[in-house]
């Protein structure tokens, strides 16, 4: 008897708000530089999105060190978005990366409304890429940032500012140094979000006893990693319920378990952000960890998942 | 091209209080490791603690394709790492960074402060097969925290130690002990790792007697390759812009750091 091979056939592909994604796993912003930086570590083509370094409108330096710091099963950080202006992203790095065949995210932080709208709409002009993340919750800079991302009026403003300024698919990634995290997820909708990103970090820090000070440059930084996990779990399962957008999860997300629970409790996509510093090549093995555990459970497709925990 | 791989760890032990040192086998980082690089470990399975540790590379055997390390115990992760026994594989990525400019012919100085020494056994061998002049000073609080000089005896270089209460060698700062010993006119170039009032009383030196040198810095680190911009040091030389001292370094040109 010949032994048939039975070749599985399930479908991880993703429509996040319009845009495409091969798979559910996106590498967050901040942790993944322009993606060149891990590319002797990780096959960059095999993940679902990589979402670059926040860009500024102009050049920005950043905070002083120390920027990072460790905490228990995660850490705190204080970059401060050190980039060097959105013309310079464009012009020198954009051309090299979109020959990469790689889903390329734009994350942009604005002081103003309209340094928004003006940043979407030189991004709008390039070709090869597929989204824009907004940061209205960048807890580490001193104008805008997280301000934008706490008051449902101004997230709703900045949205309907760069979407009447692109047609790509505009993903606010939402803060969760809120009280309540729905009425700023209806705000984005009614902006006219096309997905929602969250969380991101949560503000911290961190208290150096020798020295009798903080330990960051900037005092207060945010915090990311497994120690965050059950927040962004819970806040996505609140969204979930009550707005009707598909949602890029992230949180501490070290393992394919973690990305299953970001996924069942409504997730479309998730991303990965401190993991990657812990191992460079987690996105690619999450990737495929979600594949062969979609096909275990004699699935057609990971978005049978979707919210299914939610009651 | 930097990779990542599975070391097997040969032995780990403890050479001083609180200094380990561990060899492991990994072939194909230590093909690509040149002095001033470093290795990042993650030193447990699990995820606390979360990041993995930058360590230099002390000494590299190519022909065997094994790697060692010297480290000091000073926190929860380098406490994992004094952990790991022979045969265990350990994950670690490298090499990274940037290292130290190898010089031919010339006559050199190496200044390593604690555990600073680490990279400059490396830098020295390499120094060595390039026909230098060698002298290294090695500075310490005490004896029990410094590792043992025969590794650099053993290459053949001259090495003089300090140590703040005379347990070894001079009592003073090593810095002093160099002064005193080294005639300015006849040093090409500095090479000095450890505290930062060390590198800067060596850079001080170095500038009064219009000497060059590098220095090797460390800061917290999270990714190691120039992603998360965490290591974030200012430049005297450009204007208000950082550089990341796990990418652009961790040596850097002596007199463009300013040291704290």
């Amino acid at each position: 008897m010949t032994k048939e091979v039975k070749q599985v056939l399930v479908d991880m592909s993703v429509n996040l708000g319009g845009m495409k994604m091969q798979n559910p796993i996106a590498v967050a912003s901040g942790t993944f530089g322009y993606g060149r930086e891990y590319q002797d570590f990780v096959d960059i083509t095999r993940i679902g999105a990589v979402i670059v370094k926040g860009t500024t409108l102009e050049e920005r330096y950043g905070n002083l060190a120390p920027r990072i710091y460790e905490t228990p099963a995660g850490m705190l950080n204080a970059i401060g978005l050190e980039n060097p202006g959105i013309d310079v992203f464009l012009n020198d790095y954009l051309p090299s990366l979109r020959q990469d065949g790689v889903t390329l995210v734009a994350n942009i932080a604005g002081n103003t409304v309209d340094e928004y709208a003006l940043i979407s709409r030189k991004i709008d002009k390039h070709p090869g890429i597929a989204g824009i993340e907004l940061n209205i919750s960048c807890p580490n800079v001193k104008q805008g940032g997280m301000q934008f991302g706490t008051d449902p009026e101004l997230v709703k403003q900045v949205v309907q500012a760069v979407k009447s300024e692109t047609k790509l698919p505009v993903i606010p990634k939402l803060s969760p140094n809120v009280t309540d995290i729905v009425s700023i997820a209806k705000a984005a909708r009614d902006g006219g979000a096309d997905a929602l990103s969250m969380i991101n970090t949560l503000m911290g820090m961190a208290v150096d006893i020798e020295r009798k000070r903080p330990v960051l440059g900037n005092i207060f930084g945010g915090l990311s990693g497994p120690a965050i996990k059950p927040v962004a779990l819970r806040m996505i399962y609140q969204v979930y319920k009550e707005v009707d957008l598909p949602i890029l999860g992230g949180g501490g997300i070290v393992n394919t378990r973690d990305a299953l629970e970001f996924i069942l409790v409504g997730a479309s996509a998730v991303s990965i952000g401190t993991g990657n510093f812990v191992n460079p090549a987690i996105a690619e093995e999450i990737a495929q960890g979600l594949e062969n555990y979609v096909i275990e459970q004699g699935l057609n497709g990971i978005n049978e998942l979707v919210g299914a925990a939610v009651l | 091209m930097p990779l990542s791989e599975k070391g097997l760890v040969i032995s780990n032990q403890r050479v001083g209080r609180d200094l380990w040192e561990m060899e492991f086998l990994a072939p194909g980082i230590a093909a690509e490791s040149k002095p001033g690089q470093f290795v990042h470990i993650r030193v447990g399975d699990d995820h606390d603690p979360l990041l993995r540790r930058p360590l230099s590379l002390y000494d590299i055997d190519q022909n065997l394709g094994r790697i060692t390390l010297l480290y000091k115990i000073a926190g929860r992760g380098t406490n994992l790492l004094s952990k790991f026994n022979p045969d265990q594989l350990i994950d670690v990525m490298g090499p990274l960074g940037k290292g130290f400019n190898l010089l031919q012919g010339r006559r050199v100085i190496l200044v390593g402060g604690g555990v600073g020494i680490a990279p400059l056994l490396f830098l020295a061998r390499e120094l060595q097969a390039r026909q230098n002049e060698i002298a290294v000073f090695y500075g310490g609080s005490s004896s029990d925290e410094m590792c043992s000089p025969d590794r650099f005896v053993n290459l053949g270089v001259g090495i003089m130690t300090a140590t703040m209460d005379g347990s070894t060698g001079f009592k003073g700062l090593v810095t002093d002990m160099m002064k005193t010993s080294i005639d300015p006119l006849s040093i090409d170039y500095f090479y000095t790792c450890g505290p930062e009032a060390m590198m800067a009383a060596v850079a001080e030196y170095a500038v009064q007697h219009d000497i060059a040198g590098e220095v090797s810095l460390e800061e917290y680190m999270a990714c190691g390759v120039g992603a998360c911009l965490g290591c974030a040091r200012k430049l005297k030389v450009t204007d208000n812009a950082y550089v990341k001292i796990c990418k652009d370094g961790p040596v850097f040109p002596m007199h463009d750091v300013e040291l704290r």
